[in-house]
């Protein structure tokens, strides 16, 4: 057994640190908010323009100037505050932001994420991961360990087109949590009823102690 | 004071539109996004568009409806992930797609209205965007050039404006359009509510009017892409 979605989001929620601006990607990110622990309060900006973003609104209360960066109707806060663009992306690369966690397709031992493309295949675009991954204090991803196939997307390098080079600083998978350190990985703890075996088996990434 | 207060959409784009222009709109995914203006270049047929969006809408809504007429030659995007119709286009070579990081693309715009040549950056060193773009080092950190855009025109969507062209933004629907406004040489603005001189809190006012040229009011749809709830706890 390796954790679910819910659950790497709620290891995920663990990282938080009262007082902090968060950005939230979209996916598993999004669904660290609901586990953020009691007594720890965070401000999630949504890069779309907004701080202190509030929960998803009851049926018939969506409002469509209301959304967040994955374009879903969300609702305000009393600290709420809204701004244009080049003001968000401002906070973001100006270092303003303690951490971001965001989903990935590939990362390597050295930090590199890649988790915007896939050549000749799925155009989607980067969206604001570039900017998030080179302005914010600290860099989380959340992820599976392995593809469908059973493939390693915890690599030695990323055969995908890069988001950021070096800038990853921890991973939680749904085996684990692991941080780049000088050198490769390091296991900082496993998911339940997984074995350290069983991680380094799933791992192409160096591992280091 | 020159009135900037037009009739419709056709009339305040009327004489500003040619085949191969550039034009910057503001909006994120269909949030936002000046629906009216997009509708009426759809019908004016307007070809070899570049235009600089943060999204490229849906299919049949937005900058969608474009697309679909194949009045687009280039998109300048973060991302394009809910366009089946971009998505083939581009893939089939028909379209050509400058992927910007979204903060780039939102600085860039604003660079370009504030007349600023270009900026160095950290956002994309390392990657497929820094290729070619002069390199710089400051503090012992890599930073990339980055130009300013400034488009023939921009439309923008704005809640409310006076008839001087000030215009006040309402909740995430402001996102790129007040960067969109400055960058283009001109800006047309459409809004659902034109309130007399004198009604806005000066104080309050997002985006003065200076940067607005020609401003219409209508009746918006405003779809809503993603409608997301939660139930009401009993």
């Amino acid at each position: 057994m390796a954790w679910d979605r819910n659950q790497i989001a709620a290891r995920a929620a663990k990282e938080l640190q009262d007082g902090w601006y968060v950005n939230l990607g979209i996916g598993i990110p999004t669904l660290v908010a609901n586990y953020i622990p009691e007594g720890v309060s965070v401000t999630l900006q949504s890069e779309n323009g907004m701080l202190g973003m509030g929960p998803f609104p009851y049926e018939g209360e969506e409002d469509p100037d209301l959304i967040n960066a994955g374009k879903q109707t969300i609702t305000e806060l009393p600290q709420t505050a809204y701004f244009d663009s080049a003001q968000s992306f401002a906070m973001i690369r100006g270092g303003k932001i303690a951490m971001a966690i965001l989903g990935a397709m590939e990362v390597a031992e050295n930090g590199d994420l890649a988790n915007w493309m896939i050549p000749g295949k799925l155009v989607k675009g980067m969206g604001g991961a570039m900017d998030l991954v080179a302005g914010v204090g600290r860099v989380v991803v959340v992820m599976d360990h392995t593809s469908k196939h059973g493939e390693s997307k915890v690599l030695k390098a990323c055969t995908l087109p890069l988001t950021g080079k070096g800038v990853v600083n921890r991973i939680i998978s749904n085996l684990g949590v692991l941080d780049v350190v000088p050198g490769g990985l390091k296991i900082v703890e496993l998911a339940e009823d997984v074995t350290e075996a069983e991680l380094r088996a799933a791992t192409d990434a160096t591992l280091v102690n | 004071m020159k009135n900037k207060v037009y009739e419709s959409a056709d009339a305040a784009l009327a004489g500003l539109l040619f085949d191969g222009m550039t034009i910057a709109s503001g909006g994120f995914g269909l949030c936002g996004i000046p629906e009216l203006l997009i509708a009426a270049i759809r019908k004016a047929g307007t070809k070899g568009l570049t235009i600089a969006s943060n999204n490229a809408g849906v299919d049949g809504f937005g900058l969608g409806m474009l697309l679909e007429s194949h009045q687009v030659k280039k998109m300048i995007s973060s991302y394009v992930g809910e366009n089946a119709e971009f998505m083939r286009q581009y893939l089939s070579g028909e379209l050509e797609l400058e992927f910007n990081p979204q903060g780039t693309l939102a600085e860039r715009l604003r660079a370009g209205g504030a007349g600023i040549g270009g900026f160095y950056t950290r956002t994309g060193v390392g990657t497929v965007i820094a290729e070619g773009k002069d390199v710089k080092m400051f503090d012992g950190k890599e930073y990339i050039l980055e130009t300013g855009i400034i488009t023939d025109i921009s439309i923008v969507k704005a809640w409310k404006a006076d008839p001087s062209g000030n215009l006040v933004f309402r909740k995430t629907a402001r996102n790129f359009n007040p960067p969109a406004a400055t960058a283009g040489k001109v800006c047309i603005a459409e809004v659902e509510e034109i309130v007399p001189l004198g009604a806005l809190d000066p104080d309050g006012i997002h985006l003065p009017g200076i940067y607005v040229h020609r401003l219409i009011q209508g009746q918006h749809e405003k779809r809503i892409e993603n409608r997301t709830t939660r139930k009401k706890e009993a």
